[in-house]
């Protein structure tokens, strides 16, 4: 190990799924600043390594450390806590709630009341609303959403509430943020404006994220690591993994998938 | 005409407690998926707590007091302890759960207090406001009844709506994993939301009570229709569990006055099937486009 990591550091993490080994000894590090891509052919285990870092799977050994700190029994919770956030599959948006509101529950680690006064409906719960409130317009002005804080997130374009679920990751202030399939069902310019933001996060921030949209990966990715059956089989910048004789072949080299290739087209948004 | 004046009010009294039950049913659907069989059982125990108090000497204001607390304590202590290890099983094992439950709750209250139906006293004089010489059905117990009610259901209303709280149990009832995920103590709002509706359903414990007699098993009949008001207002509203409530209330006190009492539990369970068959979604559904 040439460092010793102030960001997230994954060393040796084994899951299996009854007698399936979805992760057979995996390590990643990602450091703040840095934006690292996970790519592999479906099945590989890109969302069960973001499931075990969010604690919702527990991996059978190896081990996790965040800012330095183990991460023992990571429990979801906790997570924003920590300054994690992470985006799902999809939106994953609460349907009931507005825009707003989905976001104030991002925000909501930087409430001040407890439970005590907001039942009592004390003055300081009011302003602890207010709080979130802000924050949560905050990230929504930052997303360009700001319009559409009182609509419900069905009523809106796929794209839409897809910035609307990034800002509600980005407003418990995250420290990493990790990114499932963020590029699934956006255009070209979507994408464009995706990538700058992702960019602008500044170097506080290490951003993890799963696509399947190569072309998007490779522009805005500083570092991608390519899982394969449970395993790690490159590691490095882009354009180095990109030609990598073992990652085209975990990508071409099966006969049930040829087109599922690291084609520039890379539109491989199938299970969505 | 008077006969129609006082159905109406007695409607909207009656209605107030369904309301209130319906809410409690509500209030436990959305947070965890489950009709709980239970409340009328645990309303049952806490309005016998209540009566425990009086017995003992304490005042009417302390009875309701500690009535309300012994529910919210008894939904939070019930979801942590008995419908936690069921959170994440098939929703069937819920429903034997809180029917088990409900028996538990009768017999042990049939133990401690006795299977006689006791006598529970009313807050206020249950005789009639008199209007221009002649008494009206709705009496300032009455008043007292509707007006906590709707204080209750407002305050409800004020968390949900106004409160950083009120939010976070919000997104657990939608999106409990997503809520999770973004720091949410799902677990305790879901203790919470228990202990709220079990405080709801003791209060309309202690509101019915006086008319119906104290024992194990009078209050079954109040949680029928209450979940009739409660389907009535979609299951999934605590905004139309209270209208769903006062709607039933006036319908049965119409039924109730002009056809006999006798007809009142068939009535309730004509609109339940009615509305089942109508408008599944009930006729206040927030959201109509989700349906189970």
């Amino acid at each position: 190990m040439e460092r010793d990591p102030p960001g997230l550091s994954v060393r040796d993490v084994v899951v299996s799924f009854g007698g399936i080994k979805a992760l057979e000894g995996v390590s990643v590090d990602v450091s703040p600043g840095e934006v690292l891509g996970v790519i592999g052919p479906n099945g590989a285990g890109k969302t069960t390594l973001f499931n075990v870092i969010c604690g919702f799977v527990r991996p059978q050994s190896g081990t996790l450390s965040w800012r330095g700190e183990p991460l023992g029994r990571v429990h979801p919770d906790r997570l924003a806590a920590l300054g994690i956030a992470r985006t799902l599959q999809g939106v994953g948006l609460f349907d009931g709630l507005t825009v707003l509101e989905n976001v104030m529950v991002g925000a909501h680690r930087f409430r001040r009341a407890n439970l005590g006064s907001a039942m009592l409906g004390l003055p300081w719960s009011d302003i602890d609303e207010r709080r979130l409130r802000d924050r949560a317009v905050e990230a929504l002005t930052r997303l360009g959403c700001s319009e559409v804080a009182d609509r419900l997130p069905g009523t809106l374009p796929y794209a839409v509430q897809k910035r609307v679920a990034l800002a509600r990751a980005l407003a418990c202030d995250p420290a990493l943020l990790m990114l499932d399939e963020p590029a699934g069902g956006l255009d070209a310019r979507e994408l464009t404006d995706l990538g700058e933001l992702i960019g602008s996060l500044g170097s506080s921030v290490a951003v993890m994220l799963v696509d399947h949209h190569m072309d998007f990966v490779v522009s805005v990715c500083h570092r991608v690591v390519v899982l394969d059956f449970g395993r790690v089989i490159a590691d490095g910048e882009p354009a180095t993994v990109q030609h990598d004789p073992r990652v085209l072949e975990a990508y071409l080299g099966r006969e049930a998938e040829p087109a599922d290739a690291m084609s520039a087209t890379g539109a491989a948004d199938a299970h969505d | 005409m008077t006969k129609f004046i006082d159905l109406t009010l007695n409607g909207i009294s009656t209605g107030a407690i369904y309301a209130a039950v319906a809410l409690a049913l509500v209030l436990i659907w959305r947070s965890t998926r489950i009709v709980n069989f239970a409340q009328g059982a645990m309303l049952m125990f806490t309005t016998f707590i209540a009566s425990a108090v009086l017995n003992g000497g304490g005042s009417y204001v302390l009875a309701f007091v500690v009535a309300l607390a012994a529910g919210l304590a008894l939904g939070g202590v019930i979801e942590r302890v008995v419908v936690r290890p069921v959170e994440n099983a098939p929703p069937l094992n819920a429903v034997i759960l809180t029917l088990g439950l409900y028996t538990l709750l009768v017999a042990i209250a049939g133990m401690i207090w006795g299977n006689t139906p006791r006598s529970f006293p009313a807050a206020f004089s249950l005789r009639g406001y008199r209007v221009g010489g002649t008494n009206l059905l709705f009496t300032p117990n009455d008043t007292f009844t509707v007006l906590v009610v709707i204080a209750v259901a407002v305050a409800l209303a004020l968390l949900f709506r106004r409160t950083s709280l009120g939010l976070r149990m919000r997104a657990s009832a939608f999106a409990p994993e997503v809520a999770r995920l973004l720091g949410v103590r799902v677990g305790r709002m879901l203790t919470l939301g228990w202990a709220l509706a079990a405080m709801t359903g003791a209060l309309a414990g202690v509101l019915v009570a006086p008319s119906v007699f104290l024992g194990p098993n009078s209050f079954d009949p109040i949680l029928i229709i209450g979940f009739v008001a409660a389907v009535l207002g979609g299951l999934d509203s605590p905004p139309g569990a209270v209208i769903g409530g006062v709607v039933l209330g006036l319908a049965l006190s119409y039924v109730s006055g002009y056809e006999g009492s006798a007809l009142v539990p068939l009535a309730a369970l004509v609109i339940l099937v009615v509305v089942l068959m109508v408008r599944p979604t009930g006729l206040f559904a927030a959201t109509r486009e989700r349906r189970v």
